[in-house]
């Protein structure tokens, strides 16, 4: 009796998982699916891959150093996109710069997420005064014009680092995950299996993480996709107007910034135009590949 | 109502003084204070008289009776003085918030000129082949960041086509109040205003065309229907009423985007205004215009997100329920 009761568990089971794959599994379907989506995420592995793996191929101390003979020169075999104002190969700094913001994006996405998380879920959790307080301090600070804010916390910080320069953009970039997790969070708080496991004892914060976040991780997750292109965006419109990376860690920005010279622009179109070119195609394909996993996660929109 | 407006009025005390207290906060943690300022360069100056100075103008004081000066002096207007350009903050500023205001006006108009034509398109004949271009170009504007697009359309309008001037605001020869000068000023406004305005349609499009279809299917236009109100009245005068309303609600929470856009619209097409003058002004270490500037800016997105929420909520009631 015992055994094909939980024979049947078994069997019940492994039906449940057949209807109802993973979340990932749903977002590959709806890719899958999407032939510009599909077209969009190998695009950008492939970028992603030649950012990643160029220092395999290319030297990166010869990248940064300065060659005054090899000022300027227009796209050769030697340098593919030619080479800058200290005569450094464009190509190489491309996939340096794109590797560097990529990371960049990603880390404050991450710090940005968490943060958001963790005051969205305390807010959504509680309830009540504490997320009355949580909510008007989030909604003064939506309000703040946050780009120059960044700049002058930039400008004022002492010993500018990378990390700085990514905690602090993390720092203004939390406020409408916060407010999105929140109020999904509120709706998840009434319902049994929390109240349950109020009932049982479990301590709130492994109730916040543990039971409540499983349930919000696709809201999160499509979140954080669709966040990450604007983040990369800031970072590399920062550094475009001199306030991001510091000197000496390129980014695509700092490419960019060389178009601050009108000669440079018009006249030295290799040195700013790839890096502009890239960061768009990389913000289209991370838009729409973040596009497809919002639909994954709202059966009405699922187009497969 | 009455008790909506005053509430949403009554929450702006707390956030604008908020708001001085982060930018006080942060103006102190700025190295240098007016006296460095006014000093710089001078080599008569001894670090004596310095601090006799600061004494004299109370720098030395507790921070809260210095926060309560400063808080005075700018709500009559008074900002101190930039030491690069020595001449009051405000008479800086009045100089050049005239080309913002135009910028930022014009990018407006053009930014619904273009989206809610669209939007009602996209919105009315959804899933024709204009609605698929209009939902394109859409995900395409969300895309794209600012500082790319306008770069990439000075490069190709203006150094390639060389239709429309590299940069300024209007040609220097040309005197002011002329007709050439209002020609020559928008010929330098185009670009940057169809740089700004051709991202910033986004929302717009997007809130035109799921409100309508969201509308087109409820009770009372169906009743319009029933009653033999003819397709074209039905769109004019039922769905578009309802949707169109918001729309001018949301103007005042794009001034934060319009802000941040103009920092990057006016370094790219060195265009004077107070965009310019921030970048220009945290670059030299300026930090009393940087302070006025985050204040009054932070200030017109505190008023303008209020003159927002209250629009809305005589717009739209449901949303006063809070």
């Amino acid at each position: 009796m015992k055994d094909t009761v939980s024979l049947n568990d078994k069997q019940l089971m492994a039906k449940e998982k057949v209807n109802n794959p993973s979340f990932m599994k749903t977002i590959w379907r709806e890719i899958k699916n999407d032939k510009i989506a599909l077209g969009s995420l190998i695009l950008l592995t492939f970028l992603l891959l030649a950012a990643y793996l160029s220092p395999l191929f290319i030297d990166q101390a010869d990248i940064t150093r300065v060659y005054m003979g090899n000022i300027y020169k227009a796209p050769s075999a030697d340098n593919w996109l030619g080479s800058d104002d200290g005569g450094r190969d464009v190509f190489g700094q491309l996939m340096l710069g794109a590797r560097n913001s990529f990371t960049i994006g990603i880390c404050v996405t991450l710090i940005a997420g968490l943060f958001g998380l963790t005051v969205g879920l305390i807010a959504g959790f509680y309830g009540g005064i504490v997320d009355n307080i949580i909510m008007r301090i989030i909604d003064f600070l939506m309000v703040l014009p946050s780009l120059m804010f960044i700049i002058v916390f930039i400008t004022i910080v002492p010993q500018y680092t990378v990390f700085n320069f990514i905690l602090i953009m993390s720092a203004f970039a939390w406020f409408g995950k916060a407010r999105l997790i929140r109020s999904r969070g509120l709706a998840e708080r009434e319902l049994d299996y929390i109240n349950a496991s109020k009932t049982l004892g479990t301590p709130s914060w492994k109730i916040m993480f543990f039971e409540m976040f499983p349930n919000l991780s696709s809201l999160v997750i499509v979140n954080m996709t669709l966040t990450l292109a604007g983040n990369i965006g800031l970072e590399t419109g920062l550094t475009f107007l001199g306030f991001g990376l510091p000197t000496g860690t390129p980014s695509l920005g700092t490419l960019i910034s060389f178009a601050r010279n009108p000669d440079i622009v018009e006249n030295k179109w290799w040195v700013w135009l790839p890096a502009a070119l890239l960061i768009l195609v990389m913000m289209l394909c991370i838009n729409y590949v973040g596009q497809a996993v919002k639909r994954a996660s709202d059966a009405r929109q699922r187009l497969a | 109502m009455l008790k909506f407006i005053l509430r949403r009025t009554l929450i702006m005390i707390p956030q604008l003084f908020l708001l001085s207290l982060i930018v006080f906060v942060l103006a102190k943690a700025m190295p240098g204070d007016a006296i460095t300022g006014a000093f710089a360069g001078d080599p008569n100056a001894t670090e004596e008289r310095k601090e006799e100075l600061r004494e004299k103008f109370g720098l030395n004081d507790p921070w809260y009776e210095q926060y309560g000066r400063w808080i005075g002096n700018a709500v009559q207007g008074d900002f101190g003085s930039s030491y690069m350009y020595k001449q009051p903050v405000t008479t800086l500023l009045a100089g050049k918030v005239g080309n913002t205001v135009l910028l930022a006006l014009f990018t407006l108009i053009i930014t619904y000129i273009i989206a809610i034509p669209l939007g009602i398109v996209a919105g009315r004949w959804t899933d024709t082949w204009a609605d698929k271009l209009i939902v394109t170009y859409n995900y395409f504007s969300f895309a794209t960041p600012l500082f790319v697009f306008s770069l990439l359309m000075l490069f190709l309008f203006s150094f390639i086509l060389g239709w429309f001037p590299i940069g300024g605001s209007v040609d220097i020869k040309i005197e002011e109040g002329t007709w050439d000068y209002i020609v020559s000023k928008m010929e330098h406004l185009f670009l940057p205003v169809m740089s700004g305005a051709l991202l910033a349609t986004f929302g717009t499009i997007q809130y035109l065309r799921n409100d309508i279809i969201d509308t087109k299917l409820k009770d009372f236009v169906k009743t319009a229907r029933a009653k033999g109100v003819p397709e074209r009245k039905v769109y004019t005068k039922h769905i578009l009423r309802n949707s169109l309303l918001p729309i001018a609600a949301f103007l005042g929470y794009e001034i934060a985007g319009l802000i941040g856009g103009s920092i990057f619209i006016e370094s790219i097409f060195s265009y004077p205004g107070l965009g310019q003058l921030f970048l220009t002004s945290i670059g030299a270490r300026d930090f009393t215009v940087v302070t006025a500037l985050v204040m009054i800016l932070g200030t017109a997105t505190i008023i303008g997100t209020m003159l927002s929420d209250i629009i809305l909520s005589i717009v739209d009631p449901r949303i006063r329920v809070e």
